[in-house]
C-alpha cells in the first residue's frame, strides 16, 4: 500500500513539516487528558479570588473601599483585574482553553463513539481463566442446549456468536453502552451550556427601579426609567422589551419579635396588545415569585417608606410630596433621606437658589425615643415619627446628586443653612421664621423593583439538565463485558455433556460487578438451567 | 408559625446525646482498630476479605487473580475487639437514631423543614455522613476505622451545637420555598457523602505512604485496609455524591433564578461550590489520567472536601453574600 512504502522512505524534515509537526504536537498536549486535568485546576484556582475579594459588579462600593484600605497593594490587585475576576482576561483565557481542549478531545471520541455503537462486541479472550471473573463447569447436554440458554439469559446484552477454528463455539457480550452516550452527552452539555451562558452575558441586561405602592406606573421604555441599569456588552438601551407594571399596594408580615414571614405587592402588568388597548392584568407579586412579562423577568426586590411632608410657604401656597427615603437598618427599617422643595412662584434662578428648602433626617416606622435621638424599634408601621432638619438655602439642584441626600459642600460653604430641627409625629408642624411651615403628614410604601432580561437562560437550563442525565449515566452505569465457551466433553458415560467457560470484566474500574457476573455465571452454569 | 418550645427542647436533648453515643462508639472503634495484638489481628482479618474482595471485583490489571473463593459461611473467631467493634456499631446505629430524631424533632418544632439555618446543616450533614458510613462498612471491610469518620462528625457536631447553635425560629422570605427542601437536600446530602471519600483518601495516603516505605507510619500503616480498598471506597462514594451535587447545584440555580433575579452571578457561595465542583471533576479526571491515578487523585479528592468546609464555614461566616442563613449571630 501505499503508505507502507512511504514509510519507508527516508524521513526528511521539511520547515513546512516541522512547523505541521509543532501544530500536530501543541494540538496533541492542548487535548490531552493530562492537559485537561491542569486546565480544570487552574479554572478552580482562579475562580477563588472571586469568593475571597469583594467584586465590583457585584459590589462597587465595597470594592472601592477594599482598593482604598490597601493602597498599593489594592491597586495593584486592581490592575491585574482581582476585581473582576470573571471578566479577567485569564480567567477568559483558562476556560477558552479548556474549550479548545474540550472540543479537541470531543471530537475524536465522538468518532470512537460512533465506531464502537456499530462494531460487535469483541473477540473472545484465548484464555478465559486470565479474566478477572472466572467460572468453569461441565454441563449436561450439547453446546447448542447451553447457547440458547446463555442467549436467552443475556437479554439487554449485545452479543455476537461466533465459531473458533477448534470447532469451540463462544459468545462475547457487551453492555453499558450508554455509559459512553452519558458521558458525551455531559461533555457536549457543557460546552453548550458555557457558550449559551457567554452569550447571555452580551444581551442580557439588570436595572433597578423604586416604585411607590400607590398605584405609580413603571414602563420598561429604556434606560432613564431606571435608578440604576447593568447593561450586558452588546445592550446598548435602546429596544428593550415594552412592558408596564403598576404597583397598587404593598404589604409586609412580621413575626412578633421583627423577623419578616412575607412581601407581597399587588400590581397591574401590560405587555404586548395591552399595551395599545391599556388592559392591566393583576399580578400578585412575591420573593421567589417574579413576574414573567414580555421575556422579561420583574421581582419584588425590597420595600421602604416615603414621609409625606406639606409645605405651607408664606405666600399661602402649597406643596405636598412624598419622596423614597432608604432603610438604613434593615431590622427595624429606620431610613434617612431628603425631602427637596422648590420655592413656589419665584422664577428668577438666584433668588430661587435661595430659598430653596431641604427636609432631611430620619424616619423610624416604629419610633422610640432615645433622649432626643429618634430610633425606630420595628420594621412595621406602627407609630411612624420623622427626626428632620430642615435646611433652606441653595440645594446646587442644577448637579446630579441622591434622591437620598443633600449636597453636603453646599452646607459646609454655608449656602445651605439649617434653620429648624425637630421630631415629629403625623400631623405635626414646624414652623419657620419666615411664617413657612411643614407638616409631617404621613407615610407611604415604596418598592424596589428589579427587572432582568436573559434571553439564553432557558437554554442554559437546557444544557444543565442534559449534563445532569449525562453525568448520571456516565458514573452509574459499568460497561461490562461477559464472555462463553463451550466445548464439547469428552464422553464418559455415553451422555453428552459440555464444558461451559465463562469470563467477565468491567472496563470502568468501578467493582460491583462481582456480584452480577456471579450471578449470571451462576444461572449460566447451574445443572437444572431454570434461567431457561 | 409559633416554635413549639417543649418539641425544640427535645431536640436539643436528644442532638447532645447522640453527640454524646457517637463518642461512645468512637472509643470503642479506637480500641479496635489500635489495641495491641488483637488489634492487628482485627486488621489481618480486614486483609483476608479484602483479598477476597479483590478476587470478586478487581480490575484487569490484577492478572492472575485466584478462582473465586466460595465462602465458607464460617464466621471466624469472635475475640474481644470484635466484639468491641459490634458494640462500635451498634452504638453508632443508637447515635443515628438519636441525630435523627432531634432532627425530626426540629423540625416538627419549626413547622418547616430543619435545615433553616448553620446549625441544622450541620446536623443533616452529620447525619448523611454516619449513614453513609454504616452501609460503605457493611460493603467493605473497615468496621474498624469507623473512629476517623467519626471524629471529624463529633468534631463538626461540637462547633455546630456551640458556636452555631441557633434557637427554632421561622426563616426569612427569601428562603421560604420548596426549592430550599430540594436544593437545600442536594447541597446537604453531596456534603455529607463526600466527607466520607475525604478520609478514605486521607487514609489512603497513609497507607500508600507506608507501602512505599514501610518505616513510615511502621504502627499504623499495617492496620489500615489495603490501599486499593481504601481507594474504591473513595471512588464509589464520590461518584454516588458528584451526581448529587451537580443537582444540588442546578436546583440553586434554578432557585435563584426565581429568588435574585439571575441563575448565577458569582456570589461567593456560588463561586466556592463551583471551584469545589470542577475539583472533583478533576478528581474523576484524574482516575482516567496515566499518572494521576493514586496519590494524586487521592490529595484531589482531600482538595475538593477541604474546599466543601471552607463554602460551609469561612463562605457563611465570613463573607456577605447573598446565601444567608438566618439566626447565625
Ligand atoms: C470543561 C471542563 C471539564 C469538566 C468539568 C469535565 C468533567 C468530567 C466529569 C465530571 C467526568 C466524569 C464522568 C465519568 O467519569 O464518566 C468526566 C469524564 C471524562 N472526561 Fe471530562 N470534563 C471536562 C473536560 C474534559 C476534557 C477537556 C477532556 C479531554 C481531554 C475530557 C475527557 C474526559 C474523559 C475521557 C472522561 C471519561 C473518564 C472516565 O471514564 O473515567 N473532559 N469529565
Amino acid at each position: 500500500m501505499i503508505t507502507r512504502e512511504k514509510q519507508r522512505q527516508p524521513y526528511r524534515a521539511t520547515p513546512a513539516r516541522r512547523a505541521l509537526g509543532f501544530v500536530r504536537n501543541t494540538w496533541r498536549g492542548l487535548t490531552s487528558m493530562r492537559t485537561a486535568l491542569i486546565l480544570l485546576f487552574l479554572l478552580a484556582l482562579a475562580a477563588m479570588p472571586g469568593a475571597l475579594l469583594p467584586q465590583r459588579n457585584l459590589n462597587a462600593p465595597k470594592t472601592a473601599e477594599y482598593i482604598a484600605e490597601y493602597g498599593w497593594w489594592g491597586r495593584l490587585l486592581d490592575r491585574l483585574q482581582f476585581f473582576d475576576v470573571y471578566s479577567s482576561v485569564w480567567f477568559s483565557a483558562i476556560y477558552l482553553l479548556l474549550m479548545v481542549s474540550l472540543v479537541g478531545c470531543l471530537l475524536p471520541r465522538s468518532l470512537d463513539y460512533v465506531r464502537s455503537m456499530r462494531a460487535r462486541p469483541v473477540l473472545t479472550p484465548r484464555n478465559l481463566a486470565r479474566m478477572p471473573h472466572y467460572r468453569r463447569a461441565e454441563l449436561p447436554g450439547g453446546a447448542d442446549d447451553v447457547l440458547a440458554t446463555a442467549k436467552s439469559r443475556l437479554r439487554g446484552w449485545r452479543t455476537s456468536e461466533r465459531t473458533e477454528a477448534e470447532g469451540t463455539r463462544t459468545i462475547s457480550a457487551e453492555r453499558g453502552y450508554l455509559r459512553e452516550t452519558g458521558n458525551l452527552v455531559f461533555h457536549f452539555g457543557m460546552l453548550g451550556l458555557i457558550v449559551a451562558f457567554a452569550l447571555g452575558k452580551m444581551f442580557s441586561y439588570e436595572g433597578q427601579v423604586i416604585v411607590h405602592a400607590d398605584g405609580s406606573q413603571f414602563c420598561n421604555s429604556g434606560i432613564f426609567a431606571y435608578d440604576s441599569f447593568n447593561p450586558g456588552l452588546r445592550v446598548d438601551g435602546t429596544g428593550l422589551n415594552p412592558f408596564c407594571v403598576k404597583v397598587d399596594s404593598f404589604e409586609a408580615e412580621y413575626t412578633d419579635v421583627g423577623q419578616p414571614v412575607s412581601y407581597e405587592a399587588d400590581l397591574g402588568y401590560q405587555s404586548g396588545e395591552d399595551l395599545e388597548s391599556g388592559t392591566w392584568r393583576p399580578y400578585h407579586l412575591e420573593v421567589n415569585e417574579p413576574l414573567r412579562t414580555a421575556g422579561d423577568r420583574v421581582y419584588l426586590l425590597g420595600h421602604g417608606f416615603a414621609p409625606t411632608f406639606t409645605v405651607t410657604f408664606p405666600d399661602g401656597s402649597v406643596r405636598t410630596q412624598s419622596v423614597q427615603w432608604r432603610p438604613v437598618d434593615q431590622q427595624t427599617l429606620l431610613s434617612e433621606g431628603a425631602t427637596k422643595f422648590d420655592p413656589p412662584g419665584v422664577t428668577d434662578t438666584a433668588q430661587r437658589r435661595e430659598r430653596q428648602l431641604a427636609i432631611t433626617g430620619l424616619f423610624a416606622p416604629t419610633a422610640a425615643l432615645q433622649g432626643k435621638v429618634l430610633t425606630s424599634v420595628d420594621p412595621r408601621l406602627t407609630n411612624p415619627a420623622v427626626a428632620v432638619d430642615v435646611l433652606r438655602g441653595d440645594l446646587n439642584s442644577d448637579r446630579s446628586q441622591s434622591i437620598f441626600e443633600v449636597d453636603r459642600s453646599m452646607v459646609d460653604s454655608g449656602r445651605l443653612e439649617r434653620v429648624a430641627r425637630e421630631n415629629l409625629d403625623v400631623g405635626e408642624t414646624i414652623t419657620l421664621d419666615d411664617g413657612t411651615t411643614v407638616r409631617f403628614d404621613g407615610v407611604r410604601n415604596w418598592v424596589s423593583l428589579q427587572v432582568s432580561h436573559d434571553p439564553t437562560q432557558g437554554w442554559v437550563l437546557g444544557f444543565a439538565v442534559a449534563m445532569l442525565l449525562g453525568l448520571a449515566a456516565s458514573l452509574l452505569i459499568k460497561r461490562r463485558r461477559l464472555w462463553i465457551r463451550v466445548a464439547p466433553a469428552a464422553e464418559s458415560d455415553g451422555e453428552r455433556h459440555t464444558v461451559v467457560e465463562v469470563g467477565g470484566l468491567a472496563r470502568t474500574d468501578q467493582a460491583g460487578y462481582g456480584e452480577e457476573f456471579t450471578r449470571i455465571a451462576g444461572d449460566l452454569l447451574s445443572r437444572d438451567r431454570k434461567a431457561r | 408559625m409559633p416554635v413549639n418550645e417543649t418539641l425544640s427542647q427535645y431536640s436539643d436533648w436528644s442532638y447532645t446525646t447522640a453527640v454524646a453515643v457517637y463518642v461512645l462508639a468512637m472509643v470503642f472503634f479506637l480500641v479496635e482498630q489500635s489495641f495491641g495484638r488483637k488489634g492487628r489481628q482485627a486488621a489481618a482479618r480486614t486483609r483476608e476479605r479484602a483479598r477476597e474482595l479483590v478476587g470478586a471485583g478487581a480490575p484487569a490489571d490484577t492478572g492472575t487473580a485466584p478462582p473465586p473463593v466460595e465462602h465458607t459461611g464460617q464466621r471466624p473467631r469472635r475475640d474481644r475487639s470484635e466484639r468491641l467493634g459490634r458494640m462500635g456499631v451498634a452504638l453508632t446505629v443508637l447515635g443515628v437514631l438519636l441525630h435523627a430524631a432531634a432532627l425530626l424533632l426540629r423540625g416538627l418544632a419549626t413547622s418547616r423543614v430543619p435545615w433553616g439555618n448553620m446549625y441544622e446543616y450541620i446536623m443533616i450533614v452529620c447525619l448523611i455522613t454516619v449513614v453513609t458510613w454504616l452501609v460503605v462498612a457493611r460493603k467493605f471491610p473497615v468496621r474498624h476505622l469507623s473512629a476517623f469518620v467519626l471524629l471529624p462528625v463529633v468534631i463538626l457536631m461540637f462547633v455546630g451545637g456551640t458556636m452555631l447553635y441557633a434557637v427554632a425560629a421561622p426563616v426569612q422570605p427569601a428562603l421560604q420555598s420548596y426549592w430550599l427542601v430540594i436544593h437545600v437536600s442536594a447541597a446537604a446530602a453531596s456534603s455529607g457523602v463526600f466527607l466520607v471519600p475525604g478520609v478514605a483518601s486521607l487514609l489512603y495516603l497513609v497507607r500508600e505512604r507506608h507501602d512505599r516505605d514501610p518505616a513510615a507510619f511502621a504502627r499504623f500503616g499495617p492496620r489500615l485496609p489495603a490501599a486499593d480498598v481504601l481507594d474504591r471506597i473513595a471512588y464509589r462514594t464520590t461518584v454516588f455524591a458528584f451526581p448529587v451535587f451537580t443537582f444540588g447545584v442546578l436546583c440553586g440555580a434554578v432557585w435563584a433564578e426565581a429568588a435574585w433575579g439571575r441563575f448565577w452571578g458569582w456570589d461567593p457561595k456560588e463561586t466556592v461550590a463551583f471551584v469545589a465542583w470542577v475539583v472533583y471533576a478533576a478528581y474523576l479526571h484524574s482516575r482516567a489520567t496515566a499518572g494521576w491515578r493514586g496519590r494524586r487523585a487521592a490529595i484531589i479528592n482531600i482538595v475538593g472536601f477541604s474546599v466543601t468546609v471552607f463554602n460551609l464555614f469561612f463562605v457563611n461566616l465570613v463573607t456577605t453574600g447573598l446565601h444567608s442563613y438566618a439566626g447565625v449571630s
